[in-house]
């Protein structure tokens, strides 16, 4: 079983939008949105909640009033702030450390497990999709990252499916430190700007810290072609293949607004073949199934063209 | 000395498994009884973080001088090293736990000196 | 002033917005919080006025000799951080709060703090921009958190004089919820779609938990009925939309290439004087 995730280091690129097109084009697989606090997968592929779990995460304290008699410890040693003799001031600061309840004298403070969002498993028109929604403010995304991440795994064991196709968060911290940690492969989707280019630098340094394959693909090239051949030589020099090379489109936006993936909107050949493309190189680096039968890739290509 | 494999099940026909800190069970083998028993790991599978140094000290305290495995994580590789338990690799092959007794017995397995890149077991 | 700018969703223009409020406004700072992945730098160039201070967080250091391997540290670390391993502790640091909690456990004396670098904060004067100064943060690769660093760079703001623009990282997690945290004003950006209007959700529960005035703008908007699903929910929520920038592949471009749009100026202009006037009413 191999595991793709789509990461981009900076937001808005378009790891959704093309992970939502690959989710169309492979066969078998679970899917996976990894960006916890602000996931957007399901509003794309039809997902209909089967399982909600609640996300336990940390802890908060809780305290007794009628035993704390405000003698101000608490307040002492609280290196975030959070507390003030007995009150939970300021409750978003609250790391959870348990310091507090530790050193209460008079032991009017115990730790709580702390509800930290909820996560679901659902099936959309591509197969099933796990997700979640992370609380408000919560810290522990990356935990909820490895809680969705496992669940995906155990489901693509049991139904030995080849692939497990992860949306990824943005950013280079911890959510997508869990996302991206022990995959098969990761797919980083650039744009060529200079913020984007900047950012996959980052990325590709996290990437290399865990020894992780990499690959690139070049979304919206055609926005500003200098700098998507700035992004080629990059990658060459660093060894990382660039597998795709998607055109700047308006289909994305469209497909956005339809809630469908860019594979479903009728027309628009060239942003298509290039998306097949980027399957048909993954998929041939990870070893998995291209097709879901005998067909041809190149058969249900032309499939889409009389759509 | 006690030689402990991941595994998935809990006896010595079962597969192996290539995860340490998120291996279901640890079958620990006593060279002297030439004996079996099983310890479960089930709590880490479900822990998010810091599996693999639950899973060091579970090990220790079980007793276990050697450790075979296919792959460790740099925090699980501080813990296990700190208690020097040796620690061999059966990489990401397949088979018997007892399979694999045999092919660490005979000195066919490679020790592991240095902790895989990745934090999370595969 | 401080005006934070925030969306749920990331690339909806958060940046873009930064550099075009910052373009129209006299003697300001903009603050680069998105430490994860900082771009402001790349658009203003500034002039460093320093080679980058190294940011630090205090971690636990044990004595070996002193301690006992009691485990006391390793019962009250609610992070599992600590382990007891060949008779003494071992510190995991990317697991680490830095909440001291394991140096008030242990009885033997065996724990000190020391310095752990998480990234470094420069501070210049932007070369395309007159009068805009740039704080800007990067975060280490491979550290965990942002948020520590995200703190001290909050506390370098307060202690600046005149307005301050923060360029807030995507989500709506503990890094996002640091920076917009004590802003005066918080500007989400969204954009007229789906992902846009659920994530600009998200982040409105945010800021009226933390109950900052909010104003939206609409990012890439088509002037079409798009726009309408996003006026509505900012209608029940009674935030106001402050400006709608069209979507325009000349200003796409503009961006790819490095530079701030000429595009725009007079919405970003429409935008503080709708803030302004928020603020007088306030008094």
């Amino acid at each position: 079983m191999k595991e793709l995730v789509i990461v981009s280091g900076k937001g808005g690129t378009g790891k959704t939008s093309i992970s939502a097109a690959l989710a169309f084009l492979a066969p078998q697989k679970v899917l996976v949105d990894c960006d916890v606090d602000a996931a957007n997968f399901h509003l794309i592929s039809g997902a209909v909640v089967r399982e909600c779990h609640d996300f336990q995460a940390g802890f908060e304290p809780s305290i007794d009033e009628q035993v704390c008699t405000r003698c101000g410890k608490c307040s002492e040693l609280c290196r975030f702030s959070a507390i003030s003799a007995g009150v939970i001031t300021s409750p978003l600061d609250c790391e959870g450390c348990g310091v507090c309840a530790f050193h209460c004298p008079e032991h009017a403070i115990s730790m709580k497990d702390k509800h930290a969002g909820n996560w679901f498993v659902s099936d959309t028109r591509f197969g099933r999709l796990i997700h979640a929604e992370l609380g408000l403010a919560i810290e522990n995304s990356g935990k909820l990252v490895s809680q969705v991440r496992q669940t995906a795994k155990k489901i693509a064991q049991a139904d030995h499916l080849p692939l497990v196709l992860i949306d990824g968060p943005p950013g280079i911290g911890c959510p997508a430190i869990a996302a991206l940690s022990g995959t098969s492969l990761a797919l980083a989707v650039v744009e060529p700007s200079l913020s984007s280019i900047h950012d996959l630098k980052r990325l590709v340094e996290l990437t290399s810290c865990f020894n992780l394959s990499t690959a690139v693909c070049i979304n919206k090239s055609t926005l500003h072609p200098e700098n998507t051949r700035q992004i080629i030589t990059w990658c060459n020099s660093k060894n990382i293949p660039v597998v795709g090379q998607i055109p700047y489109s308006e289909v994305f936006r469209s497909a956005i607004k339809a809630g469908t993936t860019v594979m479903e909107i009728p027309d628009n050949q060239d942003v298509k073949e290039q998306i097949a493309e980027l399957w048909h190189n993954i998929a041939k680096m990870l070893g998995v199934p291209l097709e879901r039968n005998e067909i041809s890739f190149f058969q249900k290509f032309k499939f889409f063209s009389k759509n | 000395m006690k030689i402990a494999i991941t595994a998935h099940g809990d006896d010595c026909h079962a597969e192996v498994d290539s995860r340490f800190g998120r291996a279901d069970y640890f079958m620990l083998y006593d060279t002297e009884k030439e004996s079996w028993k099983a310890i479960p790991n089930t709590q880490n599978v479900e822990a998010a973080h810091g599996a693999g140094i639950q899973a060091g000290q579970t090990l220790a305290k079980s007793g276990a001088g050697i450790l075979v495995t296919g792959h460790v994580g740099p925090k699980a590789f501080k813990v296990l090293a700190a208690e020097k338990i040796s620690m061999f690799s059966f990489g990401d092959s397949n088979g018997t736990v007892e399979e694999v007794l045999k092919a660490m017995l005979a000195g066919e397995l490679k020790s592991i000196d240095i902790p895989s890149g990745i934090g999370v077991g595969k | 002033m401080i005006i934070s700018i925030a969306s749920g969703k990331g690339g909806t223009g958060k940046t873009t917005l930064a550099l075009l409020l910052a373009a129209t406004r006299q003697n300001i700072t903009l603050v680069d919080c998105d430490v994860e992945e900082p771009n402001c730098h790349l658009f203003l160039q500034p002039k460093w006025q320093d080679s980058g201070r190294e940011i630090s967080v205090m971690i636990p250091h044990v004595h070996q000799d002193l301690c006992n391997g009691c485990g006391a540290c390793s019962a009250v670390c609610l992070f599992n951080a600590i382990a007891i391993a060949g008779k003494s502790a071992l510190f995991f640091d990317e697991l680490c709060h830095s909440c001291g909690g394991c140096l008030l456990a242990c009885q033997q004396g065996a724990i000190s703090e020391v310095e752990k670098p998480i990234g470094v904060v420069n501070t210049g004067m932007a070369s395309t921009l007159s009068d805009v100064r740039l704080l800007n943060g990067t975060l280490n690769i491979g550290t965990p958190s942002a948020v520590p660093l995200i703190k001290i760079m909050k506390k370098e703001v307060a202690g600046l004089s005149g307005e301050a623009l923060l360029d807030c990282p995507p989500g709506t997690s503990c890094s996002m919820v640091t920076a917009i945290k004590n802003s005066d004003y918080c500007l989400l950006v969204t954009e007229p779609n789906s992902f846009g209007r659920h994530d600009l959700e998200l982040a409105m529960n945010i800021t009226s938990l933390l109950k900052i005035s909010t104003g939206v703008v609409i990012n890439k908007s088509d002037g079409d009925l798009s726009d309408e699903s996003i006026q509505s929910l900012c209608d029940s929520r009674n935030v106001p939309v402050l400006a709608k920038i069209p979507h325009s592949i000349s200003f796409a471009r503009q961006y790819a290439s490095g530079i701030i749009p000429d595009e725009f100026r007079s919405v970003a202009a429409d935008i503080w004087r709708q803030i302004d006037s928020e603020r007088g009413g306030k008094g």
